[in-house]
């Protein structure tokens, strides 16, 4: 026979069970443990009532009841979790965004892109053990021509058309705007012994027309290194390395045999035309090569010039344009537009 | 230079493609600039010869010409005189591209009827083929010119347009390059002849030569030819001048310009009659002197000039070109040939001052050795009697003060191996070198005497053999190697850390970099600065500027900011932050001018909404300083800020920026009169920093402030000024008392119930103790200082 009790509590357990399948939200869920659960719920009075039931059927309901309360709490905490992770879901269902739409306006700087240049060109060369030092834009003829082998009347002179300034001492222009920094090799060398190696950047000025590929402000950076034992090799060696660092691990170079009076052999540097990988298009006329620097071995009378003993010192010295760097990485054609400053071609980098 | 390969041929074999030629040319440093054809055009257009001539029917200038060319015959109809039987001429089928010889326009060779008589072509002049600008005749074409060869196979030529360096005058000649070809293809040169018969007087009879200033002319060679005949020089010649880009003339004159051309030295030829005394003078020109060369110009010269006189006036400016007195006619039949050598520096310095500059003086002044006037000259009397006829004087004028020592340098191995890199083989230097017309002669153990030829007038001291070798054995031979020695020790480079760190702040911060140029004018400036700073310290001018636009170095970053800004205003009505980090140049007596480094930013425009539209609130002062805030913040420095004044910006909107009591910069509005003056209509703010004297300030490790552990007590007041006491006097007070942690402004307010006059200025204060957890007591006795000193010092009240 069946107790009457145990015959409740099944009744009990199913009616929660079927209640608590209804429950939708938190406060369904407090009525239903207040309902099942609470102190006047039939399965508390149940509990309560144990006491006053002989010895056996105590034992059994008592089991039985514990046993349902038991799973009324689990069942209880359960569906307590459900729904809050429901309420969450809605939450964060409730708050889908376009997340294409723009941010908030936060103005965006730059830097000039021969300011960029300039600093991977420099940090290439630096981490090479290159130093870098700075000079003057307005300079003595002496640096800027005598001392480097250029004397007045020279012809060569014709490969800088200079911007002389109005001060006049001995019947001569001895001021001007620097034509390249090439004078910096003298000012360096005056203020240091060997071992040297620096690289030296800065606004250079020509007497010269404006077109795509001239312009009368431009910027250099002028390398030296002297010691004792450096020679064309090490020249090669160097640039070679700069030149892939910069442009590009696969990039090859060419040198050549070129003149410069402060250097002794002359050199130029080209590069396999990184626009066409060296199969001739328009920015390299043609050729596969773009030459981007001027280089050699400092002429001996160059370091005697600055009492340098140029039987024990040999070195070689260097010279690129950063424009030039930038619009062969940018693919620029007008080297006009970095300082005609226009914001529209400044924020492209 | 032009180089012409046909030409190029007559002294050096030339067994590789033009490109391959061109490659190694420039590889070894006579850079070629493009690679000519011509000929290419002439299609349709072949060798014939004249087989008949006869009347045109219907015109008496005309006559009808019959051609031949690879067994066919054709007719056509020719106005040119000097058509005859027997010629190779130049024959255009229909079709051909020609020049008309009255226009100048290219044209197509069209079918047509002239005055009744059908003509199947054209036989052409050297206008209509584009040769030169002769159209008297048609072009008669030497008898060995094989018919059918179309002209293009038989005329045109490839023709190198070399890029020559200024170290090597040689290589502005045909010759000096056959040499480099010669010395860069294994092959060897064929020197042009210059031997010749002597048949007339001795010339010592008949001319004499001074040189009055052997300084400036180191040799001078003259020779005589007596009975030429005036006439065009042969069409070999004229095709291989004007192939190099010079224009015939005559037959004198030519060979002076071919030889010239030839073998690299500038010849002048005189019509002897017109010599005054048979003398000829090298002297200095006298003062107010005045020459009329052969353009026809006056020239004005004076004592550091050369010229070449005869007994009563000059007859050349030397080296640069001839007088028009003396000028060969067609009537001269004795020549005076001049072949000389001038002081280069001389002849660039009257070049320059004459602004004159011939194919002559181009040589001239980078330097020929005198040893060429006389290899020159026999050269060209040779080329004389044979194009022009007449006889030699015996023997050739050879005045010689400046003869140098042949030049011979001792080269170490060590030396070429220190300088390229790897060690040279005894054989293959040897060879390099005598391949270039070098002497070389191995002086066991260890070096050569290498004996330099005369034409090379670059070549001096050992590392010039050394790139002699290089280039000729190729740069790419040589080994590439890293730099091995030690690492200079480094050097501190404040000044460039903090430029770099000043871009890199501003540019993070939402500022554009722009850089300008360091040139400006004089109007730009007096826009920004005041007149009596310009007045008394007037900015470096450029002598020679380009454009008045570009005539004075800036002494500000200001104008061409602000006309930066104005110039992208035009195409952007937005709101625009502009930075430059600089140089000015301020001049100082007698030396360099200062290069200051300096900073200037401009800004304008409305603040952008949620969707970058603007939101009705331009920038304003606060902006502008909140850049600078910024900056000095991230640098470490204290600054602050004082009412202050400028020319440029807005009385009561400027304020200074001091660092230690020095002021080392400036921020303000800019004023709507200057901004005005750069057609700016709207509001511009301006801050200037003086970068040098932040260097010393900066780079100093900030010290560490030690965290409290104890709570602060975090509390607000708000105290009422006169509106005249500015927040940073209120900030100064507060912060010195020494339970203050911070204290920070959060409103200022005007109006009521603030009496008028008056405004309300309230703080967030935290106070805090490092040590111990302050009591209700405390911070209430700190407050009441506060507020005391602040009623001394301001006269603050509290507001209730």
């Amino acid at each position: 026979m069946i107790l009457p009790q145990l015959q409740e509590l099944k009744e009990i357990e199913d009616k929660a069970r079927t209640e608590l399948a209804a429950v939708s939200d938190e406060e369904a869920l407090e009525s239903w443990r207040i309902a099942h659960l609470g102190r006047r719920s039939r399965l508390n009075i149940i509990l309560r009532g144990l006491a006053s039931l002989p010895i056996e059927e105590r034992r059994q309901v008592g089991a039985a009841a514990n046993r349902l309360r038991l799973e009324l709490e689990e069942m209880l905490s359960q569906r307590q979790a459900q729904l809050r992770e429901a309420t969450v879901t809605a939450v964060v269902e409730r708050g889908r965004l376009d997340v294409t739409l723009p941010g908030r306006p936060l103005a965006i700087g730059r830097l000039h892109p021969v300011t960029q240049a300039l600093r991977d060109i420099l940090a290439a060369f630096v981490s090479m053990g290159f130093q870098v030092f700075e000079g003057p834009e307005v300079e003595w003829d002496h640096y800027n021509f005598e001392a480097v082998r250029i004397p007045k009347d020279h012809p060569a002179r014709d490969m800088w058309d200079t911007l002389w300034i109005d001060y006049v001492r001995n019947d001569e222009y001895p001021m001007l705007l620097r034509t390249h920094t090439s004078p910096m090799q003298i000012r360096v060398m005056e203020q240091m012994q060997p071992p040297v190696r620096i690289v030296s950047p800065g606004k250079c000025y020509r007497h010269e027309a404006t077109d795509p590929t001239h312009e009368w402000m431009h910027t250099q950076v002028e390398g030296l290194a002297v010691d004792e034992n450096i020679s064309m090799a090490d020249l090669k060696g160097t640039l070679y390395e700069f030149a892939r660092r910069l442009f590009g691990r696969e990039r090859r170079v060419r040198f050549r045999c070129d003149y410069f009076p402060f250097v002794e052999p002359g050199a130029d540097m080209s590069i396999d035309c990184p626009l066409c990988d060296g199969q001739g298009c328009r920015a390299c006329g043609n050729s596969g090569w773009i030459e981007i620097l001027g280089a050699g071995m400092v002429h001996p009378e160059v370091l005697a010039n600055v009492g340098y003993d140029a039987e024990r010192y040999t070195g070689f010295a260097f010279g690129l344009g950063v424009e030039r760097v930038a619009m062969l990485r940018h693919g620029i054609e007008d080297i006009r537009l970095f300082y005609a400053n226009d914001l529209r071609f400044l924020e492209q980098f | 230079m032009k180089v012409p390969l046909k030409w190029l041929g007559e002294y050096v074999d030339i067994n590789l493609p033009a490109q391959e030629l061109a490659r190694r040319l420039t590889m070894a440093g006579t850079e070629v600039d493009a690679i000519l054809t011509t000929g290419r055009e002439w299609e349709k257009i072949s060798v014939a010869q004249v087989v008949g001539v006869s009347p045109h029917p219907n015109a008496d200038r005309l006559r009808l010409a019959t051609v031949e060319l690879g067994g066919e015959q054709m007719t056509v109809v020719c106005g040119a005189p000097n058509v005859a039987p027997g010629q190779k001429v130049a024959f255009a089928r229909l079709g051909a591209e020609l020049i008309d010889g009255h226009s100048g326009q290219p044209t197509i060779l069209k079918a047509a009827k002239i005055r009744g008589v059908e003509s199947a072509g054209m036989v052409c002049s050297e206008k209509e083929l584009g040769l030169s600008d002769s159209h008297e005749g048609i072009l008669v074409l030497p008898e060995d010119a094989p018919v059918g060869m179309p002209l293009g196979q038989y005329l045109g030529d490839t023709i190198l347009d070399l890029d020559v360096t200024p170290n090597r005058p040689d290589c502005l000649s045909v010759l000096g390059i056959a040499r480099e070809v010669a010395a860069l293809s294994g092959g060897s040169v064929r020197e042009p002849p210059g031997d010749y018969q002597e048949l007339g007087q001795p010339i010592k009879e008949r001319v004499r030569v001074e040189i009055a200033d052997r300084d400036l002319c180191p040799r001078y060679c003259a020779a005589l030819i007596e009975g030429v005949q005036i006439g065009p020089s042969p069409p070999w010649m004229q095709e291989r001048l004007v192939a190099a880009g010079v224009r015939p003339i005559s037959n004198v004159v030519d060979i002076t310009n071919y030889v010239m051309l030839e073998v690299g030295q500038p010849l002048h030829s005189f019509d002897f009659s017109l010599i005054s005394d048979r003398k000829i003078i090298v002297r200095r020109a006298r003062p107010g002197e005045v020459m009329v060369t052969l353009d026809g110009t006056d020239r004005p010269l004076n004592h550091d000039m050369l010229v070449i006189a005869d007994a009563k006036e000059a007859v050349a400016v030397a080296g640069l070109m001839g007088g028009a007195a003396s000028e060969v006619s067609e009537n001269a039949t004795a020549i005076l040939l001049e072949s000389a050598n001038f002081n280069p520096a001389s002849i660039r310095r009257t070049s320059t001052a004459l602004k004159l500059r011939t194919d002559a003086s181009a040589r001239f002044e980078k330097g020929l050795n005198p040893e060429l006037a006389m290899v020159a000259i026999r050269r060209a009397v040779r080329l004389m009697l044979e194009l022009a006829g007449g006889r030699a004087a015996e023997g050739i004028i050879d005045v010689y003060p400046g003869k140098r020592r042949e030049t011979r340098i001792t080269v170490t191995q060590e030396r070429l191996r220190r300088v390229l890199g790897l060690q040279l083989p005894t054989p293959q230097v040897r060879q390099t070198l005598v391949s270039l017309g070098f002497g070389c002669r191995w002086v066991p153990p260890d070096r050569y005497v290498v004996r330099v030829p005369y034409w090379r007038t670059d070549v001096h001291i050992p590392d010039d053999v050394a790139e002699e070798l290089a280039r000729i054995i190729g740069y790419g031979e040589l080994p590439t190697t890293t730099l091995s020695g030690a690492i200079p020790p480094a050097q501190p480079q404040p000044s460039r850390e903090l430029r770099e760190r000043v871009r890199d702040i501003l540019a993070a911060a939402g500022m554009q970099e722009v850089i300008t140029y360091s040139l400006t004018n004089l109007e730009s400036l007096a826009k920004v600065l005041p007149p009596e700073e310009l007045s008394q310290r007037p900015p470096l001018r450029v002598t020679n500027p380009m454009s008045y636009q570009q005539e004075y170095l800036r002494t500000t970053l200001r104008a061409s900011l602000l006309e930066t800004l104005a110039s992208n205003l035009r195409h952007a009505q937005r709101r625009i932050a502009l930075f430059e980090v600089g140089r000015v140049y301020l001049p100082r007596p007698e030396e360099l001018p200062h290069e200051v480094e300096s900073l200037a930013g401009v800004g304008t425009g409305d603040q952008p909404d949620r969707w970058r539209q603007p939101r009705g609130e331009p920038v304003d002062l606060y902006d502008a300083k909140a850049y600078l805030e910024l900056l000095f913040n991230r640098l470490g420095l204290a600054v602050s800020y004082h009412d202050s004044e400028d020319f440029a910006l807005v009385p009561g909107r400027t304020a200074e920026v001091r660092l230690d009591g020095q002021r080392v910069g400036l921020v303000g509005q800019v004023h709507p009169r200057v901004a005005a003056s750069f057609d700016i209509e709207q509001d511009v703010y301006l801050f200037e920093v003086n970068l040098e004297t932040l260097v010393p300030q900066v780079g100093k490790p900030r010290l560490y402030q030690s965290l409290s552990r104890f709570p602060a007590v975090e509390e607000d007041i708000a105290i009422v000024v006169d509106e005249g006491v500015t927040a940073a006097q209120v900030q100064a007070i507060v912060e010195a008392f020494s339970l203050v942690q911070r204290a920070a402004l959060f409103d200022v307010y005007t109006g009521p119930p603030v009496p008028a006059g008056k405004k309300s200025l309230a703080y967030a204060i935290s106070y805090q103790s490092l040590d111990h957890t302050l009591t209700d007591a405390e911070v209430d006795r700190e407050r009441r200082r506060i507020l005391e000193r602040l009623s001394r010092e301001v006269g603050a009240v509290l507001r209730g």
